[in-house]
């Protein structure tokens, strides 16, 4: 079992979040061409190591979430809100950062 | 293609030095034989038996180095070297052979997918697998016992009639039957109506069955040795130099090895190592649990698959009950397990056999499966030239291992695709001519 800190209620049963994937840059539908849209559709990172990926709370506070996680370990060391709504904050929530607090939030 | 006309010339150079060799005695070597005669022998002499295949020293080039030491890449080794002639073969592996997905999946054999494409291939696989003990002078088990996939609800039933019709136009013996022909197969089924999910039928598939992963892997390590091919553990692949779009060598921990054909067959890290030669793939890595119960006495024939429940069963030669489920619902590199996991799996087993509710469960582990976005596996050619891949193979990889050993080697020996994976090409994910593959035991219905 995995905890999932959740910048909006704190440490949370990863069973209660749906994983939505890694985040990437979508192109601009109307400027990009049909490799470029393709690759955004299906290419993936895939890394073994830190990646950036979001996730959904849907049995909680059914916000979308931002998480850094370690996929060999599973543990994750930022949990935040997606970088669209930091933009249309001025500041981070107080729980916006690091919520794990010492060193990540992942527990086994 | 470029890099198809590529692999051949070099390949071609390389084994008219050589030579093919047919007989299974490159280097020298005569492979020991297994027969009734010895095993008497043998329990009277209690002699050691001879090792089944040899460790060699790592050579500075080969003519393919394979990636890989599981079911695929020892069947590609296997089939390079005993249907088109080329030894210089290396497989490399980071940990044992047979360590990663083919010791780890449930051991299920079956070809009732949906797809005519998917369905052609598999079938070839399991033929394949039919008479793979007599190839290979090693008894891998295969016990075709049939496989049932259980429909709990209309659409399914639905999807269900859909694969028995596309099954039996490619000649796959595969129907839909009811609750009372599924009560007669596996008695102890809970075919009763006022459950939460009550089977309405499901699709019969007599040829599918189990068999015993470890032996069809040694099998093949001991076919391929015994053809000369060099098979290295404990050799992992840190890069692959590519010169000019492309394969120079690849760098192991063991040293550099020199080679024009390198073969992905990992799984798990096949995004890994394809980045060592720059090449991305539309892969994630997904975890899939499973677990076996405590050995009883044999009660379960067929293999049973419940989509809906995301659970399959089935009862080994020695009693133990196997049980499998779906990806875990997050990527991720780890094997390490859950209790989620255990009890979702014990109460959706639960759910179609009650009566297994004392049942122990020994052990559970998990494996490593590459999910793609069509449910299919990714074969064939990359952009760079000598770089082959025979990845991508997410909860169907088992299965597969013969087929694929025999295409990808046919692949590499005559540099053009054959007809049963040119549907699996990398490109068609740039062309977007997705497979859709909803037979595969992570779908749900």
């Amino acid at each position: 079992m995995i905890l999932l800190p959740c910048p909006f209620c704190g440490p949370r049963n990863v069973s209660e979040f749906r994983y939505v994937g890694e985040v990437s840059e979508r192109p601009d539908p109307n400027e990009t061409g049909v490799e470029e849209w393709r690759a955004f559709l299906y290419a993936r990172n895939n890394p073994a190591g830190w990646t950036t990926e979001t996730w959904f709370h849907s049995a909680g506070c059914r916000q979308h979430l931002v998480t850094e996680r370690h996929t060999v370990t599973n543990v994750v060391r930022v949990s935040r809100l997606p970088e669209a709504q930091l933009r249309g904050r001025q500041e981070e929530r107080a729980t916006g950062g690091n919520v794990a607090g010492d060193g990540g939030g992942a527990i086994y | 293609m470029r890099a198809s006309r590529a692999i051949q010339s070099v390949l071609r150079a390389a084994t008219s030095s050589v030579g093919p060799d047919r007989n299974g005695s490159a280097n020298g070597h005569k492979p020991y034989r297994y027969s009734a005669f010895d095993l008497v022998r043998h329990g009277f002499s209690q002699a050691d038996w001879p090792r089944a295949w040899r460790k060699h020293d790592l050579k500075s080039s080969y003519d393919v180095v394979v990636v890989g030491g599981g079911v695929h890449g020892l069947a590609t080794a296997y089939y390079l070297a005993k249907n088109h002639g080329i030894t210089n073969v290396a497989v490399l592996d980071k940990g044992y052979i047979g360590s990663g997905g083919s010791g780890r999946n449930t051991a299920i054999i079956r070809s009732n997918y949906l797809t005519p494409e998917g369905i052609r291939f598999y079938d070839r696989s399991v033929k394949l697998y039919e008479t793979l003990s007599a190839d290979l002078n090693f008894n891998t088990m295969f016990a075709q016992r049939g496989h049932l996939t259980l429909a709990h609800n209309d659409s399914s039933l639905r999807t269900m009639r859909w694969r028995a019709e596309v099954n039996k136009l490619e000649g796959v013996d595969s129907e839909v039957i009811g609750p009372d022909e599924i009560k007669k197969l596996v008695p102890f089924m809970d075919t009763s109506e006022g459950v939460r999910y009550p089977i309405l039928g499901a699709l019969y598939h007599p040829p599918g069955g189990i068999i015993r992963h470890d032996a069809v892997v040694w099998g093949y390590a001991r076919g391929a040795d015994a053809n000369g091919v060099h098979i290295h553990q404990n050799t992992e692949v840190t890069g692959i130099d590519v010169t000019g779009g492309r394969v120079e060598g690849v760098r192991t921990n063991q040293g550099d090895i020199a080679t024009r054909v390198v073969v992905n067959c990992t799984a798990g890290w096949s995004t890994l190592i394809s980045e060592m030669a720059g090449v991305k793939m539309p892969i994630s890595t997904f975890p899939l649990q499973a677990a076996v119960t405590e050995p009883v006495r044999p009660f379960l024939d067929p293999v049973i698959v419940s989509g809906t429940l995301h659970v399959y069963v089935s009862q080994t030669d020695r009693g133990e009950l196997v049980f499998g489920a779906s990806v875990d619902p997050f990527t991720s590199y780890s094997m390490r397990g859950s209790l989620e996991f255990t009890e979702g799996l014990a109460g959706h087993v639960l759910e179609l056999m009650p009566s297994l509710a004392k049942m122990r469960l020994l052990r559970q582990w998990s494996g490593l499966c590459d999910m793609t976005p069509d449910f299919s596996p990714i074969m064939g050619v990359t952009p760079v030239a000598g770089f082959l891949v025979d990845v991508g193979w997410g909860t169907y990889g088992f299965k597969a291992g013969p087929v694929s050993g025999e295409t990808m080697a046919s692949l590499v020996a005559r540099g053009e695709t054959p007809e049963l994976i040119a549907p699996f090409g990398l490109d068609r994910f740039e062309g977007g001519d997705l497979m859709g593959e909803k037979g595969a035991a992570a779908v749900g219905h």
